[in-house]
């Protein structure tokens, strides 16, 4: 029987389903427990908010010199923190060579900025950020450590506050995650002796702390070396730290590795691309893609273990922070102090949390599986 | 498609593929028995047989892309062997086509086309690209070029492959079921381009239960079982007065389903 008919219009959502209304409805109230839920996390918020506030804007001191000047007040003394800020970027960095700092970071940012601009063309940010891996630690280096082109000599035993922090965590990041690729696919070779040592390789330094390792490699290994022989306290902090992730990168990699299929490496090769082709064309751009969350992760955890080298003396960050609290003239700012570098720690790792969600999303190409 | 007689013309006497007793065990399976086959020059060859017979590890083995343990198996002179230099030598000459394309999905339909041409024949980028164009729209499908293999449907990203194959200007091409992972209506331009590929002159070795596609374009059949090749003919003969009793047996399920 043939009939037609009008489709029926477009009516509008009733208004309990969209809006502010809407959405409260379905979030805060949808239950007699979430109704629960909602009133006791606003009564927490009632309590707490309005406290923290007082205690780090409103009741705060901003200005002055001394901790004379925050007497008047119940709440932060962020003079604290204002008085100590260099100390807390540099550590003991010499004062007037602190330009040379500010220069490695002023490289830094403009070196990288191209990078995260989408106009500028692949194969610049390729070269632009190989030269950033390779040609820009050697000129930091020599910007920070001097001795040449008539630089003074700065002992990395006076590196310090952030800046440690920073050279650290860079230095971490850039080696472990070549290094962790690289024993990810050792760990997958047909070949039982490369197999073996990376496996082992990892395992072992899986398997201890690294509190041991920066421990081990400030005391113990000196009882090692030949009488004389002694390398840099920071390069030791380094080659621990940078060993320990790898392992931990490693492990993430293979995971992107296992998540291929085969197919992708038989086309590879029937198409004549050799091992290491196949592996740095087709393979890792996809394995690596997939744990571009695992790898933030190693990293993120990467900048917050460079903490850990308080332990061998060195004067990162939060060393730094936790030796001007026992500073005589500004005992009792422990809590200044530790919230200061909280935030900045938070700020580093939030920010790297955010590039890469916007590196997943830039990089998908619309191929789910 | 042309017609059977034109499109096959004599074929001169000179052995692309030549297999020789060729075994292969997965473990305590005996995958291939004894294999022997020898396909010249421009020859086209279709494979079919029931699964699990081994007809795909039987093309596998003329690229090494699996091992075998027994015979030898020489490609275009050149004998196969444990040598990675050789195996990669002989592979750029290989062309193959997979059952699910294989397509790289990180890259665009043209980056897959020049992917292997840059690295493997070292050929510049711009040449790479206007050959790859070149291969497309013989595949007719130019106008994908800047898209992503998902982006594509099953009949158009199994075009590309095809496409990528040929960017590499081989001198023999495996098809692995090419239409095997195809919904119905996007198997015929498959075959229509294998079809365009065979008229070229193309040395071609093709898995397939197109029997269609045999008829029309192969000069010989081989039908496998169980490891062993039980019987091979030219088309005509091969469907109308099969041989031997597995044979008649396959070609009854497969043309009455």
């Amino acid at each position: 029987m043939a009939e037609s008919r009008l489709p029926h219009p477009d009516l509008p959502p009733p208004a309990s389903i969209i809006g502010p209304w809407g959405w409260m409805r379905r979030n805060l109230f949808s239950s007699p427990l979430n109704i629960a839920l909602t009133a006791l996390a606003a009564y927490l918020l009632w309590v707490a908010v309005p406290h923290l506030l007082n205690w780090t804007l409103f009741n705060a001191t901003w200005s002055g010199d001394t901790r004379a000047d925050c007497q008047a007040n119940s709440g932060a003394c962020w003079v604290f923190i204002r008085v100590h800020f260099e100390q807390f970027m540099y550590g003991f960095y010499p004062e007037a060579q602190r330009w040379r700092v500010n220069i490695a970071v002023l490289l830094l940012i403009l070196g990288a900025a191209p990078l995260f601009i989408r106009t500028v063309p692949n194969p610049v940010k390729v070269k632009l950020g190989l030269s950033l891996l390779v040609v820009y630690p050697m000129v930091a280096f020599v910007l920070f450590k001097g001795g040449l082109f008539g630089l003074p000599n700065v002992e990395t035993s006076r590196w310090g506050g952030l800046l440690l922090t920073l050279v650290i965590a860079g230095v971490g990041m850039a080696a472990a995650l070549p290094l962790g690729v690289l024993l990810a696919l050792g760990r997958r070779s047909k070949m039982p002796a490369i197999q073996t040592l990376c496996v082992t390789f990892i395992e072992f330094w899986r398997g201890v702390p690294l509190i041991t390792v920066l421990f081990m490699s400030s005391v113990m290994l000196p009882l090692f070396l030949p009488e004389g022989m002694n390398f840099d306290k920071l390069l030791r902090a380094l080659i621990g730290v940078t060993l320990f992730q790898a392992a931990y990168m490693a492990e993430v990699v293979r995971g992107g590795l296992q998540a291929i299929p085969k197919g992708q490496i038989e086309a590879a090769a029937a198409l004549g691309l050799g091992y290491w082709k196949s592996m740095a064309l087709i393979v890792l751009p996809q394995a690596l893609k997939l744990v571009i969350p695992g790898i933030v992760n190693t990293f993120i955890a990467l900048f917050k273990d460079t903490s850990l080298v308080l332990i061998i003396g060195l004067f990162d960050l939060m060393n730094t922070v936790h030796n001007a609290t026992t500073n005589p003239d500004w005992l009792g700012f422990s809590t200044e102090g530790y919230v200061f570098a909280a935030a900045v720690y938070w700020l580093f790792c939030f920010s790297m949390s955010r590039y890469s969600q916007n590196l997943e999303k830039r990089l998908h190409t619309g191929h789910k599986r | 498609m042309n017609s059977p007689s034109t499109a096959r013309a004599p074929l001169s006497e000179q052995s692309m593929i030549q297999m020789e007793g060729v075994h292969k065990w997965y473990g305590a399976f005996h995958v291939l028995k004894d294999i022997n086959l020898t396909v010249q020059k421009s020859e086209r060859i279709v494979v079919c047989g029931p699964s699990g017979s081994g007809k795909s590890t039987a093309i596998r083995c003329i690229n090494r892309l699996e091992e075998y343990q027994r015979g030898r198996i020489v490609v275009d002179s050149k004998e196969l062997s444990n040598d990675v230099k050789l195996i990669e030598q002989i592979r750029r000459d290989v062309g193959m086509v997979f059952q699910h394309f294989n397509l790289f999905p990180h890259l665009t339909v043209l980056e897959n086309c020049v992917l292997a041409p840059i690295w493997v024949r070292k050929m510049p980028r711009k040449q790479a690209e206007e050959f790859a164009m070149q291969y497309l729209e013989r595949v007719k499908i130019p106008e994908q070029a800047k898209k992503y293999p998902g982006q594509l449907s099953g009949g158009q990203q199994q075009r590309v492959a095809i496409a990528r194959s040929l960017c590499m200007n081989p001198k023999i091409m495996l098809f692995d079921e090419p239409t095997s992972a195809l919904d119905p209506e996007m198997i015929k331009e498959v075959l229509d381009t294998m079809v365009a590929l065979a008229e070229d002159g193309m040395t071609m070795i093709c898995v397939t239960h197109e029997m269609g596609f045999a008829k029309t374009v192969a000069h010989r059949v081989i039908f496998m079982d169980s490891g062993e090749i039980i019987e091979q003919n030219t088309p005509e003969e091969f469907f109308t007065n099969p041989q031997s009793e597995r044979t008649r047996l396959f070609l009854s399920q497969i043309l009455h389903n």
